[in-house]
């Protein structure tokens, strides 16, 4: 019991230990790498299935008390992410069997997968805001070597922009943990959500309004929020496939976490002011993003822009700050995660058939001619990214609007409904380029049927598709069994405003709460 | 680079550091040191043969396959956490147990110091990737 929630981040270290001491087999890394992220998903259902049963667990790593020690703290929001990235994490490491070189595998991308994943599991599950950032740093040290790796001359720009970006979002994020230390004492996040409350009652938050604004531009980069998106769109479209489909699924998610446990557990003594400035930036992230991707033409910049656009509904569930809103941004989270790393993945096989991930390229076939299937299964993810009903992303639209009306925020209900007509504008166009295209138009060999793609298109290897439609019946699977999901995020959102639950789940009861009053 | 004067110094230098490295490690239970800075400045004092003798000498000097040497510090902090688990206690708690040294006395160890020889290993081995990674080029 006090083992199950160090477990997921135990086991992807462990499995990247023991992929690096079998570096030198590709086949054995292989299997151990499927055997690793096929654990961490046992283990993460049964995370979620006992804390959904039994409530919250908190463990004191070293046997440390609470406001000392490091704790690991797995409530309902956690849980929940941690699956959704072992979901996304063997989707990933399937798919990438036949989809990623043997030269990466030879230099260390199965181990530094379950390596990202072991600090992606961390962030979610930590309860001590140091640690947060630890986690933060252990998850992009290792994305930034899947990012280069392989040395090509786009990855390395893409790499540059994604690096420094993300080393001043540490920066940024390391020096308001350190000001918060030295404003209330601890690093606790539960002793902190007591400490900032006390200390703003007493009039002491100046500083802790500085302290917020600053952990929500550290945030806000790691999510991709308005001002400070621009390196994702600049880098995410240059690693291998399956790397890109793994940031675009779970990186940016960690941010818009961090973002959301921080503004509702901790900073929570000023809710006009820094929830009325999240609000802005997520009307401004939204219709950017879907901006950006109505400009581009390739198939990965596309899905890029409109990460950021998603991340701006995210946000602005968080920033209505009501019951319903919450639950919407948490409804948002699941929908997105399977739904964009799913359609990162299909880019992949659109492109090994295709052979160019550039859209608008005369005289290339589109991917319906020679495999409908998987001109189906791009269909799925696109339309629920859009919010087509009765797919997972209708859902979490409507719920958001729904909330947004309730606040009579009718222009951010406005945006809202602009913006999902412009992904479903640019959606339509990566199907109409990439997929519908028949031969008719662009070849002139019109009526020969025996050979009607010019070029017979490679065969797709089964272990890219079996993830890609598992994904896809899981977003259909969310958007018909939408209520029970909707439920789980309600009971979710009730933990994250009650933050009491989560305090005496980490501290003890109230009275055994070890006060700081000492100076 | 082809110096006499640097290759005859890190002859003496290089088990200076590595000695001092070692203590270093060994005093961070309970003083400043640790493994973390314990391997930096071991990896200090390989870096220095490496740009004495060439990155080759220095592969052949550390005796280990390097991606070897992380997974095995990986698998030493991570067990030295599960100790503690078999015997009931949460992740990481230390476990003490006693070795009697012949003319020494008792000496007391614990999962700490496997904690920290294992963060030792998995730096030194990601420092030096970089270090002859970088003089390689």
């Amino acid at each position: 019991m006090t083992l199950l929630p160090v477990l997921p981040i135990l086991i992807p270290l462990c499995t990247a230990c023991l992929g690096m001491l079998f570096y030198r087999s590709l086949r054995l890394q292989q299997w151990v790498s499927l055997f690793g992220a096929g654990a961490l998903l046992v283990v993460s259902i049964l995370l979620l299935v006992i804390v959904h049963r039994d409530g919250m667990i908190a463990v004191h790593s070293g046997s440390w008390a609470a406001p000392f020690g490091i704790t690991l703290v797995a409530d309902l929001f956690g849980a929940i992410m941690v699956l959704l990235g072992a979901i996304t994490a063997a989707a990933v490491v399937v798919y990438s069997i036949a989809s990623v070189d043997s030269i990466r595998k030879q230099y260390l991308y199965h181990p530094l997968v379950h390596v990202l994943m072991a600090g992606v599991c961390g962030a979610f599950l930590t309860g001590d805001i140091f640690n947060l950032y630890v986690c933060f740093e252990v998850l992009l040290l290792s994305s930034f070597v899947l990012l280069a790796l392989g040395s090509e001359r786009g990855q390395l720009e893409g790499a540059i922009k994604y690096v420094t970006l993300n080393l001043f979002s540490s920066a940024v994020f390391l020096s308001a943990v350190g000001i918060l230390y030295g404003a209330v004492g601890t690093l606790n996040m539960a002793d902190l959500s007591l400490k900032v409350a006390q200390a703003a009652q007493e009039g002491r938050d100046g500083p802790l309004t500085v302290v917020a604004m600053m952990f929500m531009i550290a945030f806000g980069i790691k999510s991709a929020v308005f001002p400070l998106f621009f390196w994702l769109p600049a880098s995410y479209h240059t690693p291998p496939f399956a790397v890109s489909a793994l940031f675009a699924g779970l990186l940016t998610k960690v941010g818009v976490y961090a973002m959301i446990r921080v503004f509702t557990l901790i900073f929570t003594h000023d809710v006009g002011f820094t929830h009325s400035i999240l609000l802005w930036v997520a009307a401004l992230t939204m219709i950017t993003g879907v901006l950006g991707a109505a400009s581009q033409g390739e198939f990965r910049r596309i899905l890029s822009f409109h990460i950021v656009s998603q991340i701006g509904y995210m946000i602005l569930g968080l920033a209505l700050f009501t019951p319903l809103a919450i639950a919407g941004s948490i409804f948002y989270i699941m929908h997105h995660i399977i739904v964009k790393a799913n359609l990162f993945l299909v880019a992949g096989v659109a492109h090994l058939i295709r052979g160019t991930s550039d859209l608008g390229r005369p005289g290339i076939v589109g991917v319906y001619a020679s495999a409908p299937i998987v001109a189906l299964l791009f269909m799925i993810p696109a339309m629920s990214l859009a919010g087509v009903p009765p797919l997972s992303g209708f859902w979490a639209k409507l719920i958001l609007l729904r909330a947004a009306v309730d606040e009579r925020a009718f222009l951010y209900v406005a945006i809202a409904l602009l913006v999902g007509i412009m992904t479903l504008f640019s959606m339509t166009k990566i199907w109409a380029e990439a997929f519908w295209k028949s031969p008719g138009e662009s070849a002139d060999n019109e009526n020969s049927h025996d050979d009607a793609p010019p070029a017979k298109p490679p065969r797709t290897p089964f272990t890219m598709l079996a993830p890609i439609a598992a994904m896809a019946l899981l977003t259909v699977l969310i958007g018909l069994g939408a209520q029970p999901v909707f439920e789980l995020a309600q009971r979710v959102t009730d933990d994250l405003l009650t933050p009491s639950r989560y305090i005496h789940t980490v501290l003890g009861s109230p009275d055994a709460a070890p006060s700081g009053d000492a100076p | 680079m082809n110096s006499t004067i640097l290759q005859t110094a890190t002859r003496y230098l290089l088990p200076l550091l590595l000695v001092v490295s070692l203590v270093i490690m060994l005093q961070g239970h309970n003083k400043p040191g640790g493994g973390f800075i314990g391997a930096l400045i071991g990896a200090a004092g390989f870096a220095l043969h490496g740009m004495a003798f060439g990155p080759k000498a220095t592969r052949t000097a550390l005796r280990v396959d390097l991606v070897w040497l992380m997974a095995a510090g990986l698998a030493m902090a991570i067990a030295s956490g599960l100790f503690a688990v078999v015997e009931g206690s949460a992740f990481l708690t230390g476990q003490w147990g006693s070795v009697h040294v012949p003319g020494f006395g008792s000496i007391k160890v614990g999962t700490p110091l496997l904690f920290d020889i294992g963060v030792y290993c998995v730096v030194l081995g990601v420092v030096m990737s970089i270090v002859l990674a970088l003089l390689e080029e």
